[in-house]
């Protein structure tokens, strides 16, 4: 009983009901495409997209037009101009990148700044989620609804894309234009998540999610369907989080993300790090042989603070072959 | 499966005085080769001899300065259109962390001419079973790419050249970490696939497989050195043109013994 009224009480409120909608709109879209992001080396892209959208929605404003309009202009303007100065310069795209996207964002600080009244640059940046109406959930939805229709639809040439771009053009296929499709809808994502968590944090979605399904599948797929239930999972925590902890619900949804990849990082069978460590361990053990056999029952109560040791990033040193005698235990108090 | 449009010319490439520039540096010149229908041809050269810039060409991935390529008779681009030449990325070039199985892989090679969503039917999925089951990999095609030994790995890229029905094979340094089992394997396989009429074009600097494989070769550095039947291509003399004057690694002298010598 008190689960359901854990679970109920926060619903009764209509922002939040509208806050939980955007949130889990905006987390499904942004996790899957995350999932091709990550895997065309795209991440810092999202970074950039997310930032330059601000002029946009800073100018949507002023003019009265939906945000969504002056974000997806801008956030479109943005990978093409990158793309332009990229083709025309010996520069390298994360620098292209940086130049273009800090432009854009100084431009959009320099607008709201110009119209202090107006605007309140809090809520673009770290969103404001508790504040959205009934007509931007209806927007959210719909721009929602019509990336994830595309992506899905276009998945397989998406994939082959980020796969081998190569032989995508040899079979004929439009690389380019598969490119500007997935920056389009990356663009669109970004204005899908800007009510959510803001355009800082909107980055976290787009990256955090599709890398915490890589370190997880072998298949695409499955590393789609990793990355949504993830992210939903997320998503509630991070809200009922906010409700009951009395924290900014961006901040808690991004938080909850990361907690999620932390714990795959570290436990994930059979590739996180502990279990690295571990089997590193178990082979120096089996490498070192029988002059270690005596040791061998001090060695294996050692493996319990593995955990530990991994968390702290030098997992090399568990297969330092000539341990001292009471090496384990030296290493557990350490 | 239907083959892909069948050429209507025996000569699977045409290349007239390609020239390629990079800046300054002039990565071809003046580069004619042809290879006909049902032949397999290695092309030869030290890194940096071109050959990847070659292949680059052929596949329309920069546009040459000077000159042309046909494939099958028609334009680089009607030629991609129709699915008639599949490229084999060198080892380097693949991210074999990337989640996709073996048997997604070879599927790609049918996507120039499924529907706009890619969707295997009935037929589509056989031709990539088939084409697992001609490289020996038909037990392993739900591994992940990465999973695979360096000759499976090969494999895959053919398997997914027979899927794609492709008339011209361009192979980018195919023996490169592979195991000697492995190459006879490949060896014989690509000589299979001649036989039905495919052609093969294989870049290479490791010269020893070259005569077992190849029923002509074309000698690079930035143009060509030679070209024609192996034994005559692959001299003392022209070897040492194409790869220094002192040829002293194995492979340049064990291909250049296995070869008659006709030009020292």
């Amino acid at each position: 009983m008190e689960i359901v009224t854990f679970l109920l009480e926060p619903l009764q409120y209509g922002f939040l009901t509208r806050a939980l909608a955007v949130t889990l709109a905006a987390a499904v879209v942004a996790a899957v495409l995350s999932c091709w992001l990550i895997l065309m080396g795209w991440s810092l892209m999202g970074d950039a997209v997310s930032h330059a959208v601000l002029p946009g929605v800073a100018l949507a404003y002023i003019l009265g037009i939906p945000f969504s309009i002056g974000a997806f202009v801008f956030g479109a303007g943005a990978v093409a101009l990158i793309g332009i100065v990229r083709s025309t310069t010996k520069l390298k795209a994360d620098t292209v990148i940086g130049v273009v996207f800090t432009a854009l964002f100084a431009t959009g600080l320099a607008i709201v700044s110009a119209t202090p009244s107006q605007i309140d640059l809090m809520h673009i940046l770290f969103g404001n989620v508790l504040g959205v109406s009934a007509g931007d959930v209806w927007q959210v939805l719909l721009l929602g609804l019509l990336t994830l229709a595309i992506l899905l639809f276009k998945r397989r040439d998406l994939t082959l894309l980020a796969f081998d771009r190569t032989h995508a053009h040899v079979i004929g296929l439009n690389t380019r234009l598969l490119s500007a499709l997935l920056l389009g809808l990356l663009a669109l994502t970004v204005v899908v998540g800007l009510q959510a968590v803001g355009i800082i944090l909107v980055v976290a979605m787009l990256i955090t999610p599709g890398a915490t399904a890589f370190l997880l599948s072998r298949s695409f797929d499955r590393m789609l369907v990793i990355a949504v239930v993830l992210t939903v999972t997320a998503s509630l925590a991070g809200v009922y989080a906010s409700y009951y902890l009395d924290i900014s619900t961006g901040a808690a949804v991004v938080l909850c993300q990361a907690i999620v990849f932390a714990v795959v990082y570290l436990f994930a069978r059979p590739d996180g790090v502990i279990w690295q460590a571990r089997r590193r361990r178990t082979a120096a053990r089996t490498r070192t042989g029988h002059t270690r056999a005596g040791r061998n029952r001090t060695g294996a109560a050692a493996v319990g603070p593995a955990p530990a040791q991994a968390g702290s990033g030098t997992a090399p040193s568990a297969s330092d072959p000539p341990l001292p005698a009471s090496g384990p235990s030296v290493r557990g108090d350490a | 499966m239907t083959a892909s449009a069948a050429p209507s010319t025996r000569r699977a490439l045409d290349v007239r005085n390609l020239g390629v520039r990079y800046g300054e540096v002039q990565a071809l010149d003046d580069v004619s080769m042809t290879l006909d229908a049902a032949r397999i041809c290695g092309l030869i050269g030290v890194n940096g001899s071109g050959k990847s810039t070659l292949f680059k060409a052929l596949m329309g991935l920069l546009v040459p300065g000077t000159g042309s390529v046909e494939l099958f008779g028609r334009s680089a681009a009607s030629a991609r259109k129709q699915g008639l030449a599949a490229y084999m990325p060198q080892a380097e070039e693949v991210d074999w962390t990337f989640p996709v199985s073996v048997s997604d892989v070879v599927a790609m090679g049918l996507y120039g001419r499924l529907g706009p969503s890619r969707r295997l039917r009935a037929p589509d999925r056989a031709a990539v079973e088939d084409a697992l089951g001609r490289v020996g990999l038909a037990d392993l095609r739900r591994r992940q790419i990465g999973q695979l030994s360096g000759g499976q790995r090969k494999r895959v890229f053919i398997a997914r050249s027979i899927a794609q029905d492709a008339r011209l094979l361009l192979l980018d340094e195919p023996f490169a970490g592979v195991d000697q089992a492995s190459e006879r394997t490949m060896t014989a396989l690509l000589k299979t696939l001649r036989d039905e009429g495919r052609s093969v074009l294989v870049s290479t600097h490791d010269l020893a497989g070259v005569p077992e494989l190849c029923d002509e070769a074309v000698l690079l550095h930035r143009r060509v050195l030679a070209q024609g039947d192996p034994s005559l291509v692959l001299t003392h003399g022209n070897l040492a043109r194409a790869f220094g004057p002192a040829p002293s690694t194995t492979t340049v002298r064990s291909a250049a013994s296995a070869a008659p010598d006709g030009g020292s």
